[in-house]
């Protein structure tokens, strides 16, 4: 079925098709529609799922979780603050082995209060365990979706998955995109069968105290249970484009590679905006290449070590800030290639909170990254605009008073 | 290597309940009790206020594998059947 | 009238668990599982319950259990009970099990209690209940939100100054199908409301007081016999509430009714060491006032009215 639709309201229509049997959630821009076109279809009898209005994130990802320990099949979706207030329990769904399946639309952490896109959010969860993909476009959110229970819920995998789509560039956007039917789709995706679940027929203990003496090895089964990912990503998404004729199964999706000398890593829409940028730099005679990186865990280090070879220079560009350090896709990039490839390498930190990056913006940097002429890391479009003023001019007023006090 | 890992790689947390799971809690006792068979009336109060399902309903019998010796069998019994009685070093 | 012999022979609390002598959580648990039996999933909120099952590989409890996070009671049971309703349209389950929360006070009053409004507002088909040891016992007795006035904790250690929440009532103004409390000392008027619970449809709430030997400070053998002071004082109340009435039970019943005189306060802080302290300064009678204070103002809130000879 073809149709015209936001990003958010095609991830709902895709979360239907998956055969979604229960539905957590709670609301925060920008994912609401997600979350409010599942209840009318559920209320139109449109989609055969339990919903349950929690009173909170963490409360959606409890829910999530032990839903999915019982046997259903669960999908949940949030944003920034409620991704972060989801934390222990995103920890929490790891260790206890669920094959759930979370939509995170990026979006700023505050204060100051900002809901618009950039990935601190995803990013802050890097280390939780889950599995971590960047989608670039409307299309790619369905297909991702469907795929996300075929890679969550094999047993060499059991790791819960988190599908990062940016804010309002994408969840807001409409376009057209074919959505598979659930008949469709359940030639694809056979129903969830947990390897271990709640069960009268069974009783044991799930989650128990384990002793260190026990421990470490629980933990090295879900590194495993991340590695095999790799594989399993591929084969997901290769029987995918056997059935539906489209291909999302990169774990790095190349643009222009052939020949390229310098090349631009991002994830995401500014990936997607970088591909213009490249077909400009490329009009131009400049041999500029991209590496959209789609899964951030399981970190793609061996394609990026024989994508990256032998090229001149790397631009990476963060939406997002480790602070203390640099950005995390930089931070990770260089670390995949480590001892492997020496390819020198730049950071550029642009679009934080929403701000507008255009292609032409990233051409300037490819261009001055290029020459040498930038830092390691560079915020690239930081500015003091009237707004900063007022606020700089209040931060003295304080100054003044409390001052006095002393 | 391979063989070790795809061991590992197939396991969560999840435990087998059994009797017993935190040892032979006998050990634990400082006093044990002990039931006069004659004064006791078979009231069942033993039964079910032992913590640790340590009484049979059927004969009243105490498994000192586990009884950790708390003493509430002895204050709640209403006949004096059951009394506690220092453990001997052995 | 269920009499001490109609009760189930079978343990699902397997003997040699790692709880402290005399634990009320454990023997809570026994006679819990007795009414509710073996079609029963259990999610147990971390507290001593989560610790006192036993460690990896093994397990005191031969129910499917599931150790969830703190805060998180009520919401996994919302979850659980979601996947049950969809395994059900699966065609899957013979018989739909009953769910039940295992929580202690903190993770009731204190940070579930968020989880617990939630899944009772979404009238999430459950047994909640909370085992209350008025502290947080599984970190070494600090105090929580269902901690009395007077009584020492490792953050209280001078006694607390403020009163501790009503919770049951806070269940009650949800208005859910069933509220009931209990205590280890009548355990038949325990095992009633069990089975009651387990009949009704929607969120049901249960709270035992859980006097807990090491952090109350007293000896082991006296568990039953401080729960029975603490209802014969007043200091904990045996009610139901159902369908828009509360309906006091057991020995409350007979105290309220006028049958049997209530025992003073005192008689109960006494026994615990935890009061000790209180007692024996200068702000000692002004606490055991503000106590007796505190039995008739939950006794007016309940009913509406307390009678004279209370």
């Amino acid at each position: 079925m073809r149709v015209l639709e936001t990003g958010n309201h095609l991830v709902a229509l895709a979360a239907n098709a998956s055969a979604v049997e229960v539905v957590p959630a709670y609301p925060i821009t920008p994912q609401t529609q997600i979350i409010e076109m599942i209840a009318e279809l559920i209320a139109e009898g449109k989609m055969d799922a339990e919903y349950i209005p929690v009173e909170s994130e963490h409360s959606a990802c409890a829910a999530l979780v032990s839903s999915s320990l019982t046997g259903a099949r669960s999908f949940s979706a949030t944003s920034s603050h409620g991704l972060a207030y989801m934390h222990e329990m995103l920890h929490y769904a790891a260790g206890i082995r669920v094959p759930v399946v979370l939509v995170n639309v990026n979006r700023a952490l505050g204060p100051g209060w900002n809901i618009w896109c950039d990935h601190q959010d995803s990013i802050s969860q890097r280390d939780t365990g889950w599995l971590q993909v960047y989608v670039a476009s409307h299309q790619e959110a369905v297909d991702t979706v469907i795929q996300a229970f075929r890679i969550t819920e094999d047993s060499s995998v059991l790791m819960p998955m988190m599908i990062n789509m940016d804010a309002f560039v994408l969840s807001h956007t409409y376009m057209d995109a074919e959505v598979p039917d659930r008949e469709e789709v359940a030639k694809y995706l056979p129903p969830y069968r947990p390897r271990w679940r709640l069960d009268v027929r069974k009783p044991v203990t799930h989650g128990s105290v384990v002793y260190p003496v026990d421990f470490s090895e629980t933990r090295e089964s879900m590194q495993i249970g991340q590695a095999n990912a790799r594989e399993v990503v591929t084969r997901a998404a290769e029987e995918f484009r056997e059935m539906f004729g489209r291909w999302h199964g990169d774990l790095v999706e190349p643009y222009m590679m052939d020949g390229a000398r310098y090349v631009i890593v991002a994830l995401g829409s500014l990936a997607a905006e970088s591909k213009v940028a490249v077909d400009s730099l490329r009009a131009r005679g400049k041999e500029v290449g991209l590496l959209r990186v789609r899964f951030f865990r399981p970190f793609p280090n061996e394609e990026l070590r024989a994508l990256c070879a032998g090229r001149e220079g790397l631009l990476v560009i963060d939406r997002d800030y480790s602070y203390g350090n640099e950005g995390a896709l930089f931070t990770e990039t260089k670390g995949a290639l480590f001892g492997h490839v020496d390819v020198p390498a730049r950071n550029l930190i642009v679009g934080l909170g929403g701000r507008d990056v255009t292609f032409e913006q990233i051409e300037g940097f490819v261009e001055k990254a290029w020459a040498g002429e930038l830092e390691d890391v560079t915020w690239g479009d930081s500015h003091i605009s009237p707004a900063h003023e007022v606020t700089r001019e209040i931060l003295c007023e304080f100054s003044e008073l409390l001052d006095k006090d002393s | 290597m391979e063989e070790k890992k795809e061991e590992i790689g197939y396991m969560t947390s999840v435990s087998r309940p059994v009797k017993g799971c935190a040892g032979d809690t006998g050990e634990w006792r400082v006093f044990r009790p002990v039931k006069d068979a004659d004064k006791c009336n078979e009231c069942l109060l033993c039964w079910v206020f032992c913590p640790e399902a340590t009484i049979s309903k059927e004969g009243l019998e105490i498994d000192y594998q586990y009884c950790k010796g708390c003493g509430i069998c002895a204050v709640e019994c209403p006949t004096g059947a059951m009394t506690m009685v220092k453990e001997e070093k052995q | 009238m269920v009499r001490f012999k109609d009760l189930p022979e079978e343990e699902l609390f397997l003997a040699g668990s790692t709880a402290c002598q005399g634990c009320p959580s454990s023997l809570a648990l026994r006679i819990a599982f007795k009414a509710l039996g073996k079609n029963t999933l259990l999610i147990v909120v971390a507290s001593c319950t989560s610790v006192l099952q036993g460690s990896y590989p093994f397990s005191a409890i031969n129910l499917p259990l599931m150790n969830v996070a703190f805060a998180t009671g009520g919401a996994s049971a919302s979850g659980v009970s979601a996947g049950i309703k969809a395994l059900a349209k699966r065609g899957e389950l013979e018989e739909e099990p009953t769910v039940l929360v295992w929580a202690g006070d903190g993770g009731t009053y204190d940070i579930g209690i968020q989880s617990l409004s939630g899944a009772a507002e979404r009238e999430t088909d459950f047994i909640y209940v909370c085992y209350n040891n008025e502290m947080y016992s599984n970190t070494g007795t600090q105090r929580s939100g269902a901690t009395p006035l007077g009584a020492w904790t490792t953050t209280t250690p001078g006694g607390k100054s403020q009163h501790r929440k009503d919770i049951s009532q806070i269940m009650i103004a949800h208005r859910i199908p069933y509220v009931a409390t209990v205590s280890l000392a009548y355990p038949l008027d325990f095992y009633q409301k069990m089975e009651k619970a387990k009949s009704i449809k929607g969120t049901k709430y249960i709270e035992i007081m859980a006097p807990c030997p090491p952090g109350w400070k007293f000896p082991s053998s006296q568990m039953i016999e401080v729960s029975r002071l603490a209802v014969q004082s007043g200091m904990w109340l045996l009610y139901e509430h159902e369908d828009g009435e509360t309906r006091f039970t057991a020995a409350t019943k007979r105290i309220l009714e006028g049958k049997v005189k209530r025992k003073p306060v005192k008689d109960y802080l006494e026994i615990q060491g935890r009061f000790r302290q209180i007692l024996s300064s200068p702000e000692g009678q002004q606490a055991e006032d503000l106590l007796e204070e505190e039995v008739s103002e939950s006794i007016r809130r309940l009913q509406g009215w307390v009678p004279e000879y209370i």
